[in-house]
């Protein structure tokens, strides 16, 4: 039984918007020169390619189902990595780790009881007593990385021949059948890299992940590798979200003001610099505050989803000013040129004039402050959760991790884990998304930079 | 001069009426005060009368714009928009919700530390940030300076918390360099508050060094330094003294962005470190969701940005006397 949170439908939106978008770009000269500038560069694909594993992520962990034994909702992703989300165990485990890493007391046999760190319920199962761990955890990585090749080069092979088929479709009609284009080597190296960086560590997580707690367990004993990588959709729609509920606002005031200009400029100045004068963490905190305020209803995971689009519309509303401003400034300079005065005088409507010849011609800012954004809402949503007005407790995200993580650190014997790899699932999705942006600005504005 | 100042000040009347007037909405008319008092007084069945009372206590059992059953100007004065958000205005903050603490005075007891700590931060944040950036700027296009953007970037992507988690833990915890945390009056202070000034440039040197970098490249490229250059000036003259003159104005207009985020920085780095300020007050507040708190923060943090503005818009005139009055 499908179920669909409310997150889900702008998840949603935001993938069908990105493909729309996408194929009408490429009937253009502008955008299309720009991408072949960002393809050129090898750390921008890289860092496409990374943000494109977390977005598919995040895609899975959307789709949601309903459990009707349980009464609990999981998404596509639990269903693939059941034994992550099962193997539960008691409290802290390091990673890698055989036993626990508190001692218990437990009764042995003869009636006493003994103080000593518990074997893990999940861990090394398969272990006999004096097998060596990382001989087994050496073995499982080479088999992965052998599975993982093979798989690569299979892969390969059917993605060649699904290129094959296509062109032989295509062409299929063409006259000269014989010139048909066989792929370039160029192409066959990238598909092949692609299919190793997919493959590889995708058969090593398979190999270890399941006998091992390989980011170790958290308080409660939950797998924190599972935590990370379901924390990877929360970070997704704080940062996408949040920018895409304030775009049409940010668009339509912003470009209202810089057309007309007169009364109703200043009366969009006056409201953005009003909003932009409360510090927005202090303008985040008071409507949370708020919202806490109000009713809820429903059951835990869709509370816990209407917070996140809560707080995703909050940051919006506290963000929409500086696009607003960017996108004003920019309708101001637009609205001078020749061709729209061409336009003008040709009597062409104002609002087709706004819709045929300025929007469009703005699209290229949203898009760069849509990805320059990104990557700060994600690091705030951290920040919020710290002050406890960020997402949902019972929500996993990196700002949760990094909040329990503070505690986890004062204890000793000190809990590492936790902070480190939420430390890593954020690094590896920020940096990237600084990288691309960067790269995409460059291409598409190089006066836009920040 | 003068009437540049006076003119700008005036500007920023209507702005601080729009925030003072938000922030009625947000606090009074979106959610009423008989919200508040059930948050306040946490019982799930509890009787009208308590929240009565309780409204009573603290002044908000008033109707919110006009009162009815006054007569004169009482109509208007015995109002919640009057006593609480009027009172703004001249910083009459009242007292917080939960323990009837003078709000005023202990922002006035909290300012000073918290002040240690930005200012610093914010000043040799920017010299800091500043003769890093004329480094990468005089090595242009060398790997030196390729390795410091690429150092920039990886900076700029890591969260504030990963920085003062990770530098109490090391310099604190490990070294035992600087206390943990705590504060102490007069000179002590020093001992306490260098940790977070330190983490607090740490955090903010990656984005910001970057830029400046840009904007130094962009102005090395114009064309009074190469005349500068074509005199025979040596390299260091020029970008020491023609460019970094030129370089301030852009630089200083993203100064005005941080002020914001000093706000926020401190708030985080002051519950961190247990720094009596205002930012751990105002975290305090949050988290005992202490209403009338958290609404005097939001509006002296409002009225410090503006103010932070003013004082750009001003030291540009300063800066760069190309900027006329108008």
């Amino acid at each position: 039984m499908i179920r669909i949170l409310p997150t889900d439908i702008f998840i949603f939106i935001l993938a069908a918007s990105g493909f729309t978008f996408l194929l009408l770009a490429r009937r253009r000269e502008y955008w299309r020169s720009a991408w072949q500038q960002v393809r050129s560069n090898p750390i921008a694909m890289l860092s496409l390619f990374v943000i494109s594993i977390y977005a598919g992520i995040a895609l899975l962990d959307s789709i949601h189902f309903e459990d009707k034994k349980t009464g609990t909702t999981l998404s596509l992703l639990d269903l693939t990595v059941v034994p992550l989300r099962q193997h539960v165990e008691k409290t802290y485990s390091a990673p890698f780790a055989t036993h626990q890493y508190t001692k218990e007391s437990i009764e042995v046999p003869n009636g006493k009881t003994v103080r000593i760190y518990p074997r893990l319920k999940y861990a090394a199962t398969h272990l006999k007593q004096n097998d060596s761990k990382s001989r087994d955890i050496i073995i499982r990585i080479t088999k992965g990385l052998i599975q993982g090749g093979i798989s690569a080069i299979i892969l390969t092979v059917i993605m060649l021949g699904i290129y094959d088929l296509f062109t032989k479709i295509f062409s299929g009609n063409a006259p000269d059948r014989s010139g048909r284009k066989r792929p370039s080597k160029k192409t066959v190296s990238n598909i092949l890299k692609i299919a190793f960086a997919i493959t590889i560590p995708l058969a090593i997580l398979i190999h270890l992940a399941p006998y091992y707690h390989i980011f170790g367990t958290d308080k409660v004993g939950s797998d924190v590798f599972y935590r990370s990588i379901k924390s990877i959709r929360t970070g997704l729609v704080i940062g996408s979200v949040t920018t895409l509920i304030v775009i049409p606002f940010a668009i339509f005031f912003g470009v209202i003001a810089g057309y007309f200009g007169g009364i109703i400029d200043d009366i969009i100045q006056y409201i953005y610099s009003t909003l932009a004068s409360i510090p927005s963490v202090l303008l985040i905190v008071s409507f949370m505050l708020l919202i806490e305020l109000g009713e809820s209803t429903g059951d835990t995971a869709w509370r816990a989803d209407r917070r996140l689009l809560s707080l995703c519309i909050i940051m919006g509303i506290t963000s929409w000013t500086g696009l607003c401003r960017l996108i004003r400034g920019e309708t101001l300079k637009l609205r001078e040129l020749e061709y729209v005065n061409a336009a003008l005088s040709f009597g062409v409507s104002r609002l087709k004039i706004l819709s045929r010849h300025i929007v469009p011609n703005l699209m290229h800012i949203v898009l760069i402050s849509f990805i320059l954004r990104f990557s700060g809402l994600v690091l705030a949503e951290a920040v919020l959760a710290y002050i406890g007005i960020g997402v949902d407790p019972s929500m996993e995200s990196w700002g949760n991790m990094i909040n329990t993580a503070r505690l986890e650190l004062a204890r000793e014997p000190v809990v590492w884990w936790n902070l480190i790899a939420a430390f890593f699932f954020m690094f590896g999705l920020v940096l990237p998304a600084n990288l691309f942006g960067d790269a995409l600005r460059d291409a598409l504005d190089p006066r836009l930079k920040t | 001069m003068i009437a540049y100042i006076i003119r700008r000040l005036i500007y920023a009347i209507p702005i601080i009426a729009g925030v003072n007037i938000i922030i009625f909405f947000l606090f009074f008319y979106v959610n009423s005060p008989d919200d508040m008092a059930r948050k306040i007084l946490g019982e799930k069945n509890i009787t009208q009368e308590a929240i009565e009372n309780w409204k009573k206590e603290h002044n908000y059992h008033f109707p919110l714009f006009i009162n009815n059953q006054e007569k004169g100007i009482s109509i208007i004065s015995q109002t919640i928009f009057f006593k609480k958000s009027i009172g703004l205005f001249w910083f009459d903050f009242g007292k917080s919700d939960r323990n009837n603490i003078d709000i005023a005075y202990q922002i006035k007891r909290r300012i000073k530390p918290s002040l240690l700590i930005a200012i610093p931060t914010f000043i040799l944040g920017i010299m800091v940030e500043i003769i890093f950036a004329m480094f990468l700027a005089y090595f242009r296009r060398t790997y030196l300076d390729y390795s410091g953007v690429i150092l920039c970037v990886t900076m700029m992507s890591i969260s504030a918390l990963f920085y003062i988690i990770g530098g109490q833990y090391i310099f604190g915890k490990v070294l035992k360099l600087f206390p943990i945390s705590g504060y102490d009056t007069g000179i002590q202070a020093l001992k306490f508050v260098s940790l977070p000034v330190i983490i607090g440039i740490i955090a903010a040197i990656g984005g910001n060094v970057r830029f400046d970098r840009t904007i130094f490249l962009e102005e090395i490229n114009k064309d009074y330094i190469r005349t500068a250059r074509s005199k025979g000036l040596p390299e260091e003259i020029v970008l020491f003294k023609h460019c970094l003159k030129n370089a301030l104005i852009p630089i200083l207009t993203t100064v005005v962005m941080t002020i914001p985020f000093l706000f926020m920085g401190s708030l985080l780095m002051e519950s961190f470190f247990a720094i009596p300020g205002l930012g751990s007050f105002t975290i305090d507040a949050i988290q005992a969701q202490d209403f009338a708190i958290v609404r005097s923060m939001v509006y002296l943090g409002s009225v410090l940005y503006i103010a932070g503005l003013i004082l750009t818009d001003i030291s540009y005139t300063i800066v760069d006397p190309r900027i006329r009055f108008e």
